[in-house]
Formats: C-alpha cells, structure tokens, sequence
C-alpha cells in the first residue's frame, strides 16, 4: 500500500507485493498462487547482469526539462547517463522541443568519500547543480556504495532545500536492495509524490494523466473522440506541470509494472481516480479500460457507441492479418505486465503463443484492486499458457527459447533482443512501448511485424556467423535447472 | 578529494568488465549489484558506438546481482557457486571475476575465492574493480595486471618479431577495435607480428600467455599500458618502447614506422618501402581533395579544439597541424592522468609543430569543460569531442565531430582514425559533418 512506508521511502517490491523474480511454471498456476498466497520466490545460484532500481529511477527522473539529477554514487553508476541523454535529445527532437542535454550528475564516490561519508560533497554537488542550471527541483538518486556506507540522504537534503528553496528530494534506489527494478519506479515516483505534486487548484476532468515511459502519444488519438485529453507523464514534462498531476480526472498507464504505486499514490493522496482495468493493449484488454475509464469521468454511453465502431473499423484489417498470422507460433519475454498486454495482442492477431517469459511478476497492485490483474486477464480471454519469470537471465531465455522453438519472438527491454536474433529467429523488439495500444494499434502492430518477420535475413546471417556464450551440457538442462527451490 | 562530474566521459573501475568482453572467448563475471554490468555495458559498449555485447558481453554477462543478504552475511559463498555456475554454462577459455563496491565495501575475499579455482588448474583471475577505487582507465590496468600476475608464466622462448601492443582502451576507445587491427597491419607492414590481445582474432587466453615470448612491449598511449608493460620489463627482461601518441596522419605514421622499425632491428630498405607505399597511397588521396581543402574550407583553419583522452588529442592535434595547416586551440584531456603523467603529457602540446603550441586544461567534468571552452578568446571553429559536447559546439558556433566516449550520434563498427588511412577517415568524417550541417 502506498502509505505503508520504511523510514527511508518507499518498501521494494518484494516486501510490498510479494513479487518474485523465479518461477517456472503455467500462467494459470501463477496467476492461482498470486492470488491464494502460495507464491514464494526461487532464487538462483547462477546469475547474469540483471538491472537495478537505480536506473529505473533515473530513467523517469532524467528527462525533467527543469530538474536536475544528482546520483549520489561511484562514477559507474554513471553509466546509464548517455543513454538517458539520447532519449532525451531523440525525445525533444521528436516532440519539436528544443534539443538540449539532460541534466545528470554524478557525486563521483572515491575511497575517501566512503570511509569518512561524504555528506558535505553532496551539499557542494548541490550547490554547484543549483548554480549552473537553477533548476525547479533536484533529485538525489542513492546507490549501493552510500546505502552500505549509511549517508543519511534526507537529513543532507532538508538543509539544502532551506538554503535553495526548490524541492530537493531523496530517491531510495541503491541497488542491492531489491532484484525487482521496477522498485526503481517506486522510488521516483514516491519522490515526486512527496516532494513535487501539490494540491489542485483547479480540477480538469477532461485531462487524464498516462503513465508511461518514452513512446510517441498514441493515447491521444484513443481518447480524442470521448473529449479527453492525455497526459503523458513523466518524461519530457516540466517540474510545473508535475505539480498539477493532481488536476487531471484520472490516472491511466501504460504498464501496471511502471505506474503501479504513482498511480495509487495519485488516487490516495490527490483523489484522481485511478483507471482500474487490464491495460489497453488487444480488444478485450482495450474493452474494460475503455469501459472503466468511461465509468470514472461519467462517458459510458460514448465509449458503448465507441467501442462498437472502432471494432468494426480495424474488424476487416483485422481478419486478413489473423489468416496471415494463423499457426504462427510466438514467443513473448518482456516486463510483466506489458508482456500480458503483448500475450493479447499477438493472440487477437492469430497468432498461437507458444511460451513467455517475463522479467519478475507482481503478485498484487498497489491499490489492493484485482481488476487490473493483467497476468488473470490473459488467462480469461486466451486460456493457459507456459510461463516463466526471469530477470534478464538471457541463459535461461536462450535455452527456453531453443526448445520451444517459436517462429517468432516478441521481446522486450534493450540487450536481451540480439540473444534471441542470433538463434535465427525472427525477433521483434518493442521499441516503443504505445505502439501497439486499442484497437488501431493492434492492426498498427500486427503490419508492422508482418513487414518485420517477412524478411529475417538479418536473425538468419547472425545464426550463421555467430555462437552462443553457452556450453553444449548448458543448453541440454532444462531452462530454469539453476533455481533453486522456494524460500518464503 | 575527487569533484562532482558531470557528462561523464568513463567510468568507474568495474568497466574493466569491458576489457575482458574485448578479449575473445573471455567471460567476465561480475561480483557487484544487479545494475552494475548494464549500466557499464549501457555506458562503454552500447551508448559508445553502439558496440553492442559481443560474445559474452552484455547481459550475457555473468553477475552475482549481490542483495542484501550478501551485504549483511558477506558474499564470498555465493560468489563461489556463481563461479562453479559459469564454468558450467559458460564456452569460454578465461574467466575473470571482478568485484563491485558492494563486494568490496563489506570486504569480501575474492582473492582467495578466485585462486581455490586457479589451485584447481582454472583459467580464473581477479581484479579489484570496486566501483569507489578510481576510474575506468584504473580498472583496465587493474584487469591487465590481474592477468599478468595470474596468468602469464614464464615462457622459455622468444619469438623474434612478436611485439606485445598496449594501446587504446577497449570499449572506452569507441574505435579502438579499428584502431588495433591499423596497428597490426602497420607493424606487419614491417614483417612484424603484433599481439594486439583484444578485439577479433586476437588469439584469447593463447595470445595472453604468449606475451613473455614477444621481442618487446609497444606501448602506443600517453599513458595507459605503460604500468603493465613496465612489469613485463621487470619480471621478464622484456624491452619496452613508449611512444606517447597515437600515429595519425601521413607524416607521424612514418615517424612511427621508423622508430618502431629501428628498435626492432627491421632492416632500413624495409622500413622505407612500407613508408614509401603507404605515403604513395595516403598523399593520392590529399592531392585529389585539394581543390577541395582549397575552395570549401568553411570556417577552417579557424581553431580546433579537442575534448578527448589524451592520446587521441595528441595525435590528432599533431596531425591536423603538421600535415593539415589548422591551428591547435584549446586542448580538454579528459582521461585524469596521474599527477606523474601530467607534466610530459602538457609539454607534448608545448611543440606541437615548430612555433606552434596548444594549451590545455585536465578535465572530466562537462561543467567545467563548458566554462573552459566558453571562456576562450579564440573559441573553436571545430570541436572534437564526444556527443556531450554537441550543445557546447552548438553555442559557441563550431562543427562537431564525436570522438570519444559517449559516441551517441554515429555508429561505429571497423572505423580507425590511427594510421594512414585512419588520417584520412579523420578528414572524411570533419567534412561530412560540416557538409551536412551546412545543407
């Protein structure tokens, strides 16, 4: 729940939802256990690089126009910057903003700074920040090395807010603390939350705010016919414009995995209503948004008319991509939730879904409501199917993947992509994540795959001309053999 | 005390992870946080270039994904069954365990988990890369040592002409697997065998234990190798030549030729027909684009200025003023030598050509690069740099070309600026950016 807090923020997400990050088994077996509290974690004992809360923090907070983030770190954790700063350039571009570089730093952590603390270097950090960009607010990403070390963030950041006046706010995200980095999100958001969004002045019930990550607007075109407006929150808004979430009529999002505790947070502290359903990716799942979203800001009878129109506009589209699709078989490994979303997607194209895997799984939501149990939804409307849940251990993906052997892979998340294309499989990566979302986007996708897996030359040269970073004993195991068993 | 860094330009020690990916058929096994080998790969492989993972590289790479538990109760037995794990799942001939902050801020023995393996006749080593130790330039020579030290032995013969090249940083140098296969084909060019130790056929772990057979070390860098190829000298008797730039350009790929023919004892008529080819080839190109370089020089020769490692700024600096007829401007070396290496890096600029000097400032941290760059009274017609310094270039109205670790706005594959040819991709690639700017 989202007011049940550790003194230094938000819990992680295995102590908050109970998520787990191994798990071999069926979709309908995990979704049983989520909800009757058998679900207990497996942990490994053997690893690949996963991704940590830290990054996904950063990725929100990053592309503030006006803020500043400080990464209270060692230079490596620095790492991720350059790509936040090409998302942030791309993104600008993309909009017709003035391209300029995000504003990231780093605290640059030596040997001395973590034997005797090194509070007094955040503060001259700060105040550098402060006087080369005079920004609206400063977030002060932590990391493992100043967790361990024990710098105490919000008593160093309190000062500096007197001295500045602008909200300096504390962002709980050292890496070791949880396998899940969608806490990561948690943490940025539980920034925002307590630092930044105020009370509404004014309420705009036409304005609904849509959590997500980088992709192109194409909520916009789903909501112009009920006369609402959407609001893409948070990349490449203004610290202003963060103040005034609470003034929107609702919150939706792209990705329950992603939006899960701002979303609640928003409903709980602010009142906006949160758009409780399965995401708006495939028919049924754009159906129960539609529908719930309609029920919030009082539109039912426009969404029906809606709905049925919108049907009938992509059905013949539709039906000539489900017979070119027909006996396809495909493979999803992505986030959870926007992985359930893609499991829809790709079985409302015609396409049989042979396996998936997602990247670690939220038995529950923050707002303690099942309508948006995505993974159940899945279930309900397409039936059973095998699940795993691994984070990023492209080990296990690869073996998986062999065995099964998909005629297509739909993946999710940088660096995972190229292990599937160099099986000689044709492999789609979900670049941007709005894509493919309501009825206009399932047909949106389903071209845009069909033109991609029309021509795997390029999975094809990689199998040929590349090997695997396996051992022939590894990939003879069965995928999830380094598991090890349950642990409450 | 080291500063705040903004718009970082490396890393933290743990990219050493990157000098073993560059290794072929080496698997690094990270013993840190569960970010810490995207957020590396992220930084020096992916958002550099585009380098992607290679064999075994990004999230391929193998990581204890160290929680809290192994903060509280240590990590040391973990990391042993990690190890066992790779060895199993893992096709690799070497495998080089380094530690993050978190191993070594609660004190984990790696070292000694590490030589259980080696005592069983593993190809295993460790290198202490915890994260808060020093930059990214310290953990590769960190990774060099540890493999030195515990792996290379002692090796009866000597292979006449096999010359051990310590050069650019793997991954950290966008274009360093472009610029060692120049090195390589330069040396051959002289009947010599370089082993270049990183990048595709570089031979692996093979390569690495041949290294006290070479006839010499060649150092080809200001200053990084130069520690490793000082040890090579001491424990194996193994001369050493340094030379301090890169050879970029016609007239300091020849000087190089000569030096580094004469110290191997290569014969002169040698030397100067690989000179002589080479110039015949490099100057063609020159002469063709002359009415070029005459009629469209936009806003050249106005000053150059450089944001880059000190070995690219060097060599560059000395060739686009020697051979190209531009003026040095203000030099940014972003690499943070040691304070020993500073003074003779900072004089190499003092006589750049005859009467001809640049000045130059050590700095990692954008801010600070952009007041120095804003503050010149000859601001740079052309800024070498990295995709940070786009914006700066933007304001201070000067062309852009991105050289250096961030590498955003270009992909790199097999493009080298060392060498002859890699002068002349130099020259390709100003003028590209400036003709599509200009259009």
């Amino acid at each position: 729940m989202p007011d049940k807090r550790d003194p230094a923020g938000v819990l992680v997400r295995e102590r908050r939802l109970g998520s787990i990050t191994g798990y071999d088994g069926t979709a309908l077996d995990l979704v049983a256990r989520s909800q009757d509290g058998r679900l207990a974690d497996r942990s490994r004992s053997f690893s690949q690089c996963g991704t940590c809360s830290s990054l996904c923090a950063t990725l929100q907070l990053s592309l503030l126009q006006d803020a500043v983030v400080i990464n209270h770190a060692p230079l490596g954790c620095a790492g991720d910057f350059p790509m936040f700063n090409l998302y942030n350039r791309y993104g600008l571009s993309r909009r017709g903003m003035n391209v300029s570089n995000a504003r990231l730093i780093s605290t640059n952590l030596d040997e001395s700074d973590v034997i005797f603390g090194a509070t007094a270097k955040l503060l001259e950090t700060i105040g550098e920040a402060f006087r080369r960009y005079r920004p609206s607010a400063i977030f002060v990403t932590a990391s493992c090395a100043s967790g361990i070390i024990g710098e105490d963030l919000d008593g160093a950041l309190r000062e500096a807010e007197a001295e500045f006046g602008i909200p300096v706010a504390a962002v709980h995200c050292e890496g070791f603390r949880s396998q899940v980095w969608a806490s990561g999100f948690d943490a940025a958001y539980h920034a925002i939350l307590e630092k930044i969004v105020k009370p509404p002045k004014i309420k705009r019930p036409e304005l609904i705010n849509v959590i997500t990550f980088i992709g192109d607007d194409y909520f916009a075109k789903l909501f112009e016919p009920l006369g609402l407006k959407s609001n893409l929150i948070v990349p490449y808004l203004s610290v202003e414009k963060l103040e005034r979430l609470s003034e929107a009529g609702a919150t939706a999002q792209m990705c329950s995995t992603l939006g899960t505790y701002f979303a609640a947070g928003l409903e709980r502290r602010f009142g906006v209503p949160e758009v409780k359903s399965p995401p708006p990716y495939g028919l049924a799942g754009t159906d129960a948004f539609l529908r719930e979203l309609g029920r919030i800001v009082g539109k039912e009878r426009e969404v029906a008319s809606f709905i049925e129109a919108e049907r009938a506009a992509i059905a013949g589209e539709l039906e000539a991509l489900r017979a070119e699709f027909a006996g396809v078989k495909a493979f999803v490994a992505a986030g959870p939730a926007h992985g359930h979303g893609f499991m829809s997607v790709l079985q409302d194209l015609g396409m049989t879904l042979v396996g998936s895997c997602t990247f670690h799984h939220d038995p529950r939501l923050d707002n303690g409501n099942g309508a948006g149990d995505s993974l159940s939804h899945v279930v309900r409307t397409h039936g059973n199917v095998r699940l795993g849940v691994c984070n990023k251990q492209s080990f296990e993906l690869v073996n998986l993947i062999r065995r099964l052997e998909p005629d297509v892979l739909i993946m999710r998340h940088p660096s995972v992509v190229v292990w599937g294309a160099k099986l000689g499989i044709p492999t789609f990566f979900i670049d941007d994540e709005n894509f493919s979302v309501g009825y206009r986007g399932l047909v949106r996708y389903g071209r845009k795959i069909r033109d991609w897996f029309r021509n795997p030359s390029l999975e094809r040269t990689l199998a040929r001309h590349t090997r695997l970073p396996y051992t022939a004993w590894w990939l003879q195991q069965s995928p999830f053999a380094f598991l090890k068993e349950e642990r409450p | 005390m080291t500063k705040l860094i903004e718009q970082p330009r490396h890393f933290c020690a743990l990219a050493g992870q990157q000098t073993v990916a560059a290794i072929e058929r080496a698997i690094p096994i990270v013993h840190a946080g569960p970010g810490c080998g995207h957020k590396l790969h992220c930084g020096m492989a992916m958002f550099n270039g585009f380098q992607g993972s290679g064999y075994a590289g990004g999230s391929a790479i193998v990581s204890t994904n160290t929680g809290e538990r192994e903060i509280v109760f240590g990590g040391e037995g973990w990391l042993r069954e990690a190890i066992e794990g790779a060895l199993k799942v893992m096709d690799g001939d070497l495998f080089v365990v380094l530690t993050g902050c978190t191993a070594d801020l609660v004190g984990d023995d790696a070292a000694q988990v590490v030589s259980e393996f080696r005592a069983r006749g593993l190809a295993v080593a460790h290198a202490e890369t915890g994260g808060f130790k020093g930059n990214g330039y310290f953990g590769h020579e960190r990774v060099l040592e540890a493999l030195l030290e515990q792996l290379v032995e002692p090796c009866a013969r000597t292979i006449p002409g096999l010359v051990n090249v310590w050069s650019t940083v793997p991954y950290q140098d966008t274009f360093w697997a472009g610029n060692l296969a120049a090195v390589r084909a330069l040396l051959a060019s002289l009947g010599l065998e370089a082993n270049v130790l990183f990048g595709p056929g570089s031979g692996g772990l093979a390569a690495w234990r041949e290294i006290p057979a070479a006839q010499f070390n060649l150092v080809l860098s200001s200053w990084v190798g130069l520690a490793a190829a000082e040890s090579l000298k001491a424990r194996f008797g193994t001369p050493l030549l340094h030379w301090p730039s890169l050879p970029i350009g016609g007239a300091e790929t020849s000087r190089f030729l000569r030096a580094v023919g004469a110290f191997a004892g290569v014969a002169e008529p040698v030397i100067a027909a690989s000179i002589r080819r080479h110039e015949a080839a490099f100057y063609y190109y020159f002469e063709r684009a002359a009415d070029f370089f005459m009629e469209f020089r936009w806003d050249l020769p106005g000053r150059f200025g450089m944001v880059a490692d000190s070995f690219y700024a060097a060599g560059i600096a000395r060739f686009l003023t020697n051979e190209f007829g531009l003026l040095p401007g203000h030099q940014v070396l972003t690499d943070d030598p040691p304070e020993e290496h500073r003074e003779r890096i900072g004089r190499s600029f003092a006589d750049i050509a005859p009467g001809i000097s640049a000045d130059v400032t050590f700095a990692s941290d954008g801010g600070l690069i952009r007041s120095t760059l804003k503050s010149l009274a000859e601001p740079p017609s052309l800024l070498l740099g990295t995709s940070w310094d786009r914006e700066i270039a933007g304001e201070l109205g000067a062309a852009h070309l991105s050289i250096a670790l961030p590498v955003t706005d270009r992909l790199v594959l097999n493009a080298a600026y060392l060498g002859y040819d890699g002068g002349l991709r130099l020259i390709e690639d100003v003028y590209a950016s400036i003709l599509s700017s200009v259009q």
